[in-house]
């Protein structure tokens, strides 16, 4: 299969970042260090270009009730100016995919969705539209998230909207660095800071602007191999490690998004999960001797028999400890609850904690 | 990319230091560019004798875990205690401070590649 280019390829490469495959495209996985980028976006600020992310635009007078149809959340508190995280559900049990709505006007909503589902879930949402226009802009839009706590700094030089209005899972429509753009205070890092939604003839002057801006700061370019340590260090889920079409959004700990105040797609299954409960819960994990777990490792006891699965694994760049999600079976999940990793056929001690880790 | 020409390389990205019958190993310039930052490298096998191509332990970066593999047959002497403290090192300096075991060899094979071999492998 041919790998497509993000809009702004040669910047990245020009950058000296080490392209890799991801989802079908060619992606910055790191310019310098994991570690050093890692700890940009927590003690100053980051970009990271992720414009891989699939935008479909949902629109006309059956939008609320098709996105009421396929989403987790409850959409119809939402406002304008405002965006949620959900995810969509399948018919039998599992994940489509996770997402963010923006709510533009009443008859008006965007999508975010992960770049390896844009297919699937285009698929998806078409079956069970309820007469919703429906329209795929993935290709014009450069998304870049611009993350940490001089995140606002940066960007608030570049803008005479007052980005300290715009709340956690709100958004702006307006100009920055003189273009265009959604302004939106998310992002999946857990440090802080916007996600920027610009039209492709306008990236690379933005860029241009942003890292000028941010130059006082130390800013630098992110890649992919930061992003994934930075939400681990959060506890988010990834889609395709932590969740996937065969995973129970209940059992993932996504209960939280699962607005049973309207009906959705598998929502009796679904509903019968929360109040029964599930096999296994993902959890966060800490290694209390030395390692590193990743994905795929074993979760065991002391007599070596498997009580789960690590789906997400690292190192935390801020503690320098093994961390990790896995799915768990229930009854051992609370937080303290001493297991073992197998790494390399060897038991690590290790715990269930809290996330996030840090 | 460096490939200094006073060593020897394998196909697994690692370089061999040939000393009468001692030898050091360490991984390339191009194995440490691959694999980011190093946390933490895991070798159990001093005094083992090991075959050649077999593995004699792992390297952890922070987004991978690679195997490590005996370039020649020999016996595990020696590991580098300072990346214990330092695995950094084996990203800044890795055909010297970061060299990985030191190794007394039983048999040196015939699979070793020239600088040049190298280089054409990794498509410089």
């Amino acid at each position: 299969m041919d790998l497509k280019r993000i809009p702004l390829h040669e910047i990245h490469v020009g950058l000296g970042a080490k392209m890799v495959p991801f989802a079908g495209y060619e992606m910055p996985v790191r310019y310098s260090s994991d570690k050093e980028e890692h700890l940009a976006v927590r003690n100053g600020v980051g970009v990271f270009d992720v414009s891989h992310m699939g935008e479909f635009m949902v629109s006309g007078p059956k939008a609320l009730e098709t996105l009421q149809w396929i989403s987790s959340n409850d959409l119809s508190k939402l406002t304008e100016g405002q965006a949620q995280y959900g995810y969509l559900p399948n018919d039998k049990g599992g994940v489509v995919d996770d997402f963010i709505t923006y709510k533009m006007s009443d008859e008006e909503y965007m999508l975010v969705v992960n770049a390896s589902n844009i297919e699937k879930d285009w698929t998806w949402i078409s079956e069970q539209n309820k007469g919703a226009t429906l329209k795929n802009i993935s290709d014009d839009i450069v998304l870049l998230a611009v993350q940490g706590p001089k995140a606002k700094d940066t960007l608030q030089k570049l803008t005479k909207a007052d980005l300290s209005a715009v709340k956690y899972y709100h958004f702006i429509e307006d100009q920055l660095a003189g273009k265009k753009m959604i302004i939106s205070a998310t992002g999946y890092t857990g440090a802080g800071g916007f996600e920027l939604y610009i039209q492709k003839k306008d990236a690379t002057a933005v860029w241009e602007a942003i890292f000028e801006a941010g130059a006082e700061y130390n800013i630098l370019p992110i890649g992919l191999g930061a992003r994934d340590t930075l939400r681990l260090e959060m506890g988010f889920c990834l889609y395709g490690n932590d969740i996937d079409d065969d995973t129970s959004p209940i059992a993932a700990g996504l209960g939280w998004v699962t607005k049973f105040t309207k009906d959705f797609v598998n929502a009796g299954q679904l509903k019968k999960e929360k109040e029964e409960g599930t096999e296994f819960k993902l959890v966060g994990l800490e290694i209390v001797d030395k390692g590193i777990p990743r994905h795929g490792y074993r979760i065991v006891d002391d007599e070596s028999n498997i009580i789960g699965l690590i789906t997400s694994g690292s190192i935390s760049p801020v503690t320098n400890k093994g961390i990790a999600l896995g799915y768990i079976k229930s009854g051992l999940h609370k937080p303290g609850t001493e297991v073992n990793i197998e790494i390399r056929n060897k038991n690590i001690k290790s715990k269930v904690v809290k996330t996030p880790f840090i | 990319m460096n490939i200094p020409d006073n060593l020897s390389y394998t196909e697994d990205h690692e370089w061999i230091r040939i000393e009468g019958d001692t030898a050091f190993v360490g991984i390339t310039d191009f194995a440490q560019g691959e694999l980011g930052d190093i946390v933490y490298v895991e070798v159990e096998t001093i005094g083992d004798e090991i075959e050649a191509g077999e593995i004699f332990g792992t390297v952890e970066a922070v987004k991978t875990v690679s195997d490590l593999f005996m370039p020649v047959s020999g016996e595990v002497l020696e590991f580098n205690d300072q990346i214990e403290s330092n695995p950094e090192v084996v990203n800044s300096d890795p055909y010297g401070e970061g060299w990985l075991i030191k190794l007394k060899i039983t048999n040196k094979g015939s699979k070793l590649l020239s600088p040049e071999e190298y280089k054409s492998l990794i498509g410089q």
